[in-house]
């Protein structure tokens, strides 16, 4: 399998990824489920993610997990060309993401060409499994 | 008063040999000969040790029979920090700070495993320091301009600084000019290979000495402020510049800033006081991060600064002098920070040799970086203040 010049793919092969734990766990359940899960404070309202015991803001430990519209725009970006380790295939994109309802989450974009990366750029969540069939929230272009 | 009488200061420094792969070495083997190499350089032996701080220390004071002894904790330069305030609160009158590396890192097929944290929200995402790095440097060139030619110059000019050190590992490499940084490969956009710390295997060692009660052969070296900002662990969260803590005074992007105010408010200076910035280069972004994150320059132009030739040896602001974790040497997680120390300490004992940085009085030192989470700072004269 070849890939376009410049083109932008998901990872194939099986990458690095810790177990999850109780705290994590609803998180990866909910990218297996085609969700993308963030934790809500009922107290103030914050939007927390990567999963917290206790609010970032007001300290509360009463957070819902809420389901992410998965649409946001490309805080910053690089695209790494000499991989971390060799599992990883290149050129891959690493971003940070504005989400809209007020976080920001680290992906990969995918099927964009390296030209089309910019900050501020509107992209949309797209879960794609990767080797050992853990399902990773990529981000795309929004349509 | 515990304090009375009690002056801290730096009396005593040393580097092992540096090199890509020290073969034959062990770190327990370098960390024995550093520490008698700077104990020797402070007039010192190992009979007056009282205190120590490594990364594996309690196996070292067992190992080396220095018990009952004070032990430190932190790291990098900051151990230097700490290292004082235990002399002057009557902890201990003479303190070893020490650290090396060898053979924990020959598979070179990938990035160091220091660079690359398990973590299950940035593991997945083949993130390691240089694309964490990248993350906060990209976003600076979009919001300010902050060219691709900038970056080239500060890494050509610190790597000239290691080329023309005898000591480095990259010594008589150079020169190099701004597009031999962009012809080496790219790694993680914006940084090239150039751009990049190399990694290599060495060791270091200081010694801060209550100087009230022991008088070192060379002139010891004063800590006049230091400071430290932490917004989190290194490479778990995204590396952004506005991330804000709740005081909601400097951001991420400016880390180092409370730092560096702390530290020249205790030293009772000012920014044009200082005489050489030996500040910490995991990647050629960083430097023109940390002279407006410093307060060197204005905010968002760091690159035109650099283009002024304000960073070189002759210049107002001459950063990195041995040539830093680019090309002096990058050995592990430690020692590498605390070489930004040992080389302020020899600009201002005059021991640079050819990148002496004429009359320097003053050194700001530096640690960490953005892409990090953190930056430490510390600020060296030749006297006390």
């Amino acid at each position: 399998m070849t890939t376009e010049l410049g083109q932008l793919t998901a990872q194939r092969a099986a990458v690095p990824h810790a177990a999850p734990g109780p705290l994590t766990a609803p998180f990866w359940q909910g990218c297996a489920d085609g969700q993308l899960l963030f934790q809500r404070c009922e107290s103030c309202a914050t939007a927390n993610f990567p999963p917290a015991e206790h609010c970032r803001q007001c300290l509360s430990t009463a957070l819902e997990w809420e389901r992410s519209a998965g649409n946001g725009i490309v805080y910053s970006w690089t695209v790494v060309h000499r991989a971390a380790t060799p599992v990883f295939e290149t050129p891959y994109a690493p971003a940070i993401i504005d989400m809209a309802e007020g976080y920001q989450i680290l992906t990969n974009v995918i099927d964009t060409d390296i030209a089309q990366l910019r900050v501020g750029l509107a992209v949309t969540v797209d879960f794609r499994a990767v080797g050992n069939e853990l399902w990773l929230p990529y981000f795309r272009p929004s349509p | 008063m515990p304090t009375k009488g009690r002056t801290a200061a730096i009396a005593g420094v040393y580097n092992t040999k540096q090199g890509r792969r020290l073969e034959g070495e062990t770190t327990r083997r370098l960390i024995v000969e550093a520490i008698r190499g700077a104990l020797d350089d402070a007039g010192l032996s190992l009979g007056d040790v009282d205190g120590i701080t490594s990364e594996n220390t309690a196996s070292l004071i067992y190992d080396l029979r220095l018990g009952p002894v004070w032990q430190g904790s932190t790291f990098g330069v900051g151990m230097i920090t700490e290292a004082v305030a235990a002399i002057e609160f009557g902890l201990a009158n003479v303190v070893v700070l020490v650290a090396a590396q060898a053979q924990a890192y020959r598979d070179h097929a990938a990035t160091a495993p220091w660079t690359r944290p398990e973590n299950e929200f940035v593991a997945p995402w083949g993130m390691f320091t240089a694309a964490e790095f990248a993350l906060i440097a990209r976003r600076h060139m979009e919001v300010y301009g902050t060219t691709r030619e900038q970056l080239s110059l500060v890494a050509a000019t610190i790597r000239n600084n290691g080329s023309a050190n005898p000591e480095a590992v990259y010594a008589d490499r150079g020169p190099f000019t701004p597009d031999d940084i962009t012809a080496s490969r790219m790694i993680a956009d914006p940084f090239h290979l150039l751009d990049c710390a190399t990694t290599s295997e060495g060791g270091c060692a200081l010694v801060v000495a209550n100087v009230e009660l022991l008088d070192p052969p060379c002139r010891p070296v004063h800590v006049l402020g230091s400071g430290a900002d932490f917004f989190g662990p290194s490479y778990q969260h995204p590396p952004a510049w506005d991330l804000m803590g709740r005081r909601g005074d400097h951001p991420n992007g400016l880390v180092g800033r409370h730092a560096a105010d702390m530290a020249f408010a205790h030293a009772g200076i000012d920014r044009d006081d200082v005489d050489v910035l030996e500040l910490y280069d995991p990647f050629s972004f960083e430097i023109i991060r940390q002279l407006e994150a410093f307060r060197f320059c204005p905010d968002g132009e760091g690159g035109p600064f650099v283009e002024d030739g304000h960073i070189a040896i002759t210049g107002s602001h001459p950063v990195t002098t041995d040539g830093g974790t680019m090309s002096f040497s990058h050995a592990g997680t430690n020692p590498q920070m605390m070489q930004r120390a040992i080389r302020g300490v020899q600009q201002l004992r005059g021991d640079a040799g050819a990148l002496q940085v004429p009359n320097a009085r003053i050194a700001l030192c530096s640690n960490g970086g953005a892409g990090a989470l953190f930056t430490t700072v510390l600020l060296l004269g030749d006297e006390p203040r």
